[in-house]
């Protein structure tokens, strides 16, 4: 038992984000060091973890909150593994969101909650029991809601409503059924599938009602449909906010939440007993053709990743929802595949933003002869999403479709093509007009807003981190047979999960 | 859980009465030399502090404290237990916080001398009022409490001597009058029926029938006027809209929970088990919860708003007594543990955020909330208190509301009362509502720059450390509420 690393950790972001309060508005460098500093630190305490855990050293810390209610903060596979995706997409954003807010006003607000959201976001990664999720997931809501509304427009402002008013409901929802399950069966640590399954045969429609409860109230931050409304209007945040949002912060809270209680609080094998999983595919299964759908309709660059977000994460609940190991490595993969693409994909749109004023997809046209580098990086994302090889997501997709014939639902596998044709049909013509189309810099039209920020096609601070993201999703798929790749970590965990 | 006699001065005893007394002497002295800095308030005050921590040390070492005093042929009784001492605590902390802020109010704030020096003997009065209610066994000493307490109160509501200030504050002396007036009928026919003051008397000999519910009514009617619980919370709003900031913080934070404190015991020795009068004490409550957050969320102006929210969260605690009455232990334990939980997350947050507007308002000059349009640039502190306290508030996590809700939540889950379930989602939901309106303006980029008045720091600081003292609550709530399960209950 080693807490200190997790209290460390944990730390690191909550001091960074007092210190970055306490520090003055125009303290530009030293907020910017420890922004950066305290990024690399929590990295490298991350991976420390990783690499214990891979020699079976323990990590937990707990002390009671209520009688027989502790706070629990503990790593395990999955959980180090969700903690190492918002470090390393910490570090990541940090870096773009200081190039892309300089000279911006609020700029220590808007870096002090981001400290916070990530903070909160380690927090649910590491929680070991319910309510202490429940505290970080209620925190992140808090955090992201002045990430949301930073540019205090009135169409901001507005969003920030609406956010709250879908994420702040789902929080009760979720307390309430927490509540419930704990008023059922006592606090449940992370991993003591036991309980529930050992509880009397009477209880099981309380214990499918409870389910639904609960993933009702993850659904939102999930973005499943029909919860989905508030995740298009978030997108007036700025773009780093937007990158944070979809690729490890709220969305994917939210769907980790549902995998946490799958797995590791009703277990997979009493989830399946239940029947609750048909249930958990069919949302994930409309969910995933709607948001295709939907993202198809969008006209502007923004919109059409949040649908497609919708879309996506939504292949993480229906990875869970096929039982048997292939479907649980594919979930688990997912969340980081998902991740590193969106990522990449949010940062290019930013830095078309930034640069060239471009917000409509009609305007890219030609724009990956002046920027090829944030092009060449859209096009690893895109094609990833559409699951084209090597980029990772053909993996998931590959073993999601494996996992569908293994849990016997071969229908899944034609949810699963149409949604690559239509990731194909909203991607595509936005590939088409980066690289084939003639643009301002053929002679035709103007870009809506040129700017020019620094020395190579645009802000190094903004070039780098899109680069080193699509970088990375190129090679956790051409690499996954490597360790530590995040296909070979799902593989791990989901071992763990059907061995005992 | 064992009983110590106090038949001769222990120190515990006399610790005990210092600390209950003291600040009446310390009040009468500023009144004659009022403070003019913060920190030789906060260095007198602190041993006040220390010593209320060290008797709530000894209670939970040796167990509860209790004796009896003769002045003039009466016989008066009280006890420290595990919830005055805590209840203690939280005065003291309170009342110190609020003399400071005090202090660096007047710094900015043109306040009349003489409103000044009166403040202080009437903030001793408080004190010894409190304490007093919190460790009184006995109705008569609960009386002379209560009266001391409304009238340092209405006292304190009228110093600002504005026109608005002394008709809501007479207002408030006329309820507070009339609430004594059903207090004591209700004593009177105790005292006839049992022929016994003190609490443990009362119980034993009190018979139910109808001359104990209704000297209950009228007792219960009475502390609900003091404590403004809806229906009978006219006079709240109005008196703090003018009051100073730490008087309001002090008030909305301990003086309407005295109340509410008072009619928990008797309740709790009298009636237990009267299910169909604690229902409606918790419809009362529901009620509260509805009306107070609709009327906050209406609000324009800042304080008017933070007021009715007090309206608000006090129907939370009245969902205790539905809680407590006639349902299982499990139940009732978690029920009585929630209530103290959220009565102190309470009040160190609404003082924080009493306090947090006061700074808002005495910085910009602004009344409205319209008029903190973009103040999150220039006042970022402040905001950020009224934040924090405004989480305790809506009971989200990490704070002693959220520990609370989930108290409350459980007990009421397990006793199978869905309805206080609804009561608590749309409390909270209004709550939102409510503290998020002052953020949509106050996060608005396009509002015009304010002239913005420079505070001391130390009145932002005293408030954000009772917002963060109410977050620390909620994850450190296992030590105060070990003490309350041990004792405090009747």
């Amino acid at each position: 038992m080693n807490g200190g690393l997790l209290l460390a950790a944990l730390g690191t972001s909550l001091l960074a984000a007092v210190v970055i309060f306490l520090l003055p508005e125009r303290a530009f460098r030293a907020r910017t060091g420890v922004n950066l500093g305290a990024a690399v630190i929590k990295l490298s305490l991350v991976a420390w973890m990783v690499w214990g855990l891979r020699l079976g050293h323990e990590y937990a810390v707990a002390f009671p909150v209520l009688e027989g209610l502790p706070f629990v903060l503990r790593a395990d596979a999955l959980g180090i593994m969700f903690a190492g995706l918002s470090s390393l997409l910490w570090l990541f954003t940090t870096v773009y969101a200081i190039g892309y807010l300089e000279d911006s006003p609020n700029r220590k607000r808007f870096f002090g909650f981001f400290s916070l959201c990530v903070a909160s976001t380690l927090g649910i990664s590491l929680a070991g029991n319910l309510f202490t999720f429940l505290i970080f997931y209620e925190l992140l809501t808090l955090s992201t809601y002045p990430l949301v509304v930073h540019r205090g427009t009135a169409k901001a402002l507005a969003a920030g409503k609406v956010y709250l008013r879908f994420t702040l409901t789902a929080g009760l929802v979720l307390m309430i059924g927490m509540v419930a399950l704990y008023a059922l069966a006592g606090d449940i640590r992370f991993g003591q599938r036991e309980i529930l399954a050992g509880l009397e045969p009477e209880y099981q429609p309380l214990l499918v009602g409870l389910f639904w409860l609960l993933v009702a109230g993850f659904g939102v931050k999930a973005a499943l449909v029909p919860l989905h409304g508030w995740l298009p209007r978030a997108m007036v945040a700025p773009a780093p906010v937007s990158a944070l949002l979809h690729a490890v912060a709220v969305v994917k809270a939210g769907a980790f939440g549902i995998v946490r209680l799958v797995y590791d609080i009703y277990g997979i094998e009493l989830s399946a007993e239940l029947g609750v999983l048909h249930g958990l595919v069919a949302v994930a299964a409309v969910t995933i053709v709607f948001g295709s759908l939907r993202a198809l309709a969008q006209q502007e660059l923004k919109p059409r990743l949040a649908y497609s977000t919708v879309s996506q994460v939504a292949y993480i609940v229906l990875g869970v929802g096929l039982f048997g190991p292939l479907g649980t490595i594919a979930a688990l993969s997912h969340l980081l595949h998902q991740g590193l693409m969106k990522v990449t994909l949010f940062f290019c749109a930013g830095n078309y933003a930034e640069e060239l004023g471009i917000h409509r997809i009609d305007e890219l046209d030609g724009a990956g002869r002046r920027m090829p580098l944030t092009s060449l990086a859209f096009t690893v994302g895109a094609l990833g999403m559409i699951g084209v090889p090597p980029v990772v997501g053909f993996l998931s997709k590959w073993y999601l479709g494996i996992g569908a014939i293994q849990a016997g639902m071969p229908w899944v596998i034609a949810v699963l093509v149409t949604s690559s044709l239509l990731n194909a049909a909203y991607f595509l013509p936005i590939l088409g007009r980066l690289w084939f189309r003639p643009g301002p810099d053929h002679g035709v039209g103007a870009w809506p807003g040129e700017r020019r920020l620094g020395r190579f096609e645009t802000h190094a601070w903004l070039l780098v981190p899109t680069m080193a993201t699509a970088l990375f999703s190129l090679m956790a798929g051409m690499l996954a047979g490597m360790p530590f790749s995040p296909l070979e970590w799902a593989t791990q965990v989901t071992n763990a999960e059907y061995l005992r | 859980m064992s009983v110590s006699s106090a038949a001769s001065l222990s120190t515990e005893v006399v610790v005990l009465w210092l600390t209950l007394l003291v600040p009446a002497l310390l009040g009468a002295l500023a009144g004659c030399f009022p403070p003019r800095r913060m920190l030789p308030v906060l260095l007198i005050g602190a041993p006040l502090v220390l010593a209320t921590l060290w008797l709530l040390h000894r209670v939970s070492v040796s167990g509860e404290f209790q004796g009896t005093w003769s002045p003039g042929g009466l016989l008066l009784h009280w006890r420290l237990n595990g919830l005055a001492g805590l209840l203690l605590l939280l005065t003291q902390l309170l009342l110190l916080a609020s003399a400071s802020y005090a202090v660096g109010h007047r710094q900015t704030f043109a306040v009349a001398e003489r409103a000044y020096a009166g403040f202080w003997p009437l903030l001793g009065g408080l004190a010894v009022a409190l304490g007093l209610i919190w460790v009184a066994d006995d109705l008569l000493t609960l009386y002379a409490a209560l009266e001391l307490m409304g009238l340092c109160a209405v006292g304190m509501m009228l110093l600002p001597g504005k026109q608005e200030a002394l008709v809501a504050g007479m207002r408030y002396l006329l309820y507070a009058l009339v609430g004594s007036l059903a207090w004591l009928l209700g004593v009177a026919l105790l005292l006839g029926a049992s022929g016994r003051l003190d609490m443990a008397g009362l119980a034993a000999n009190a018979a139910p029938g109808p001359v104990t519910g209704i000297a209950m009514a009228l007792l219960a009617a009475g502390l609900l006027l003091k404590a403004a619980v809806f229906p009978l919370h006219g006079w709240l709003v109005p008196v703090h809209v003018s009051a100073w900031a730490p008087v309001s913080a002090l008030h909305g934070a301990l003086v309407v929970k005295a109340s509410f404190f008072i009619l928990m015991q008797l309740w709790q020795r009298l009636v237990a088990d009267a299910v169909a009068a604690a229902w409606l004490l918790g419809l009362l409550g529901s009620l509260a919860v509805l009306w107070g957050g609709l009327q906050a969320w209406r609000a324009d102006a800042l304080k008017q708003m933070v007021a009715w929210s007090t309206v608000g969260q006090l129907g939370y605690l009245m969902l205790a007594f539905p809680l407590l009455a006639g349902t299982s232990a499990a139940v009732a334990s978690l029920a009585w543990q929630a209530t103290w939980l959220q009565l102190a997350g309470h009040a160190l947050a609404k003082a924080a955020m009493f306090m947090a507007a006061g700074n808002l308002v005495l910085a910009t000059g602004e009344r409205h909330l319209s008029g903190l349009a973009g103040i999150s640039r220039q006042l970022p502190l402040s905001l950020m208190t009224f934040g924090i306290a405004a989480v305790t508030l809506m009971g989200l996590p990490p704070s002693a509301g959220f520990t609370a809700k989930w108290l409350l939540l459980q007990a009421a889950i397990l006793a199978g009362q869905w309805l206080w379930v609804a009561v608590l989602v749309a409390g909270t939901l209004l709550t939102a509502a409510y503290v998020f309106r002052v953020f949509r303006f106050a996060f608005a980029e396009d509002a015009p720059h304010h002239d913005v008045r420079v505070l001391p720091a130390g009145l932002d600081l005293i408030a954000l450390l009772l917002a963060l003292s109410a977050l620390a609550l909620g994850l450190g709530a296992e030590w105060p509420l070990a003490l309350l399960r041990e004792g405090g209950r009747p």
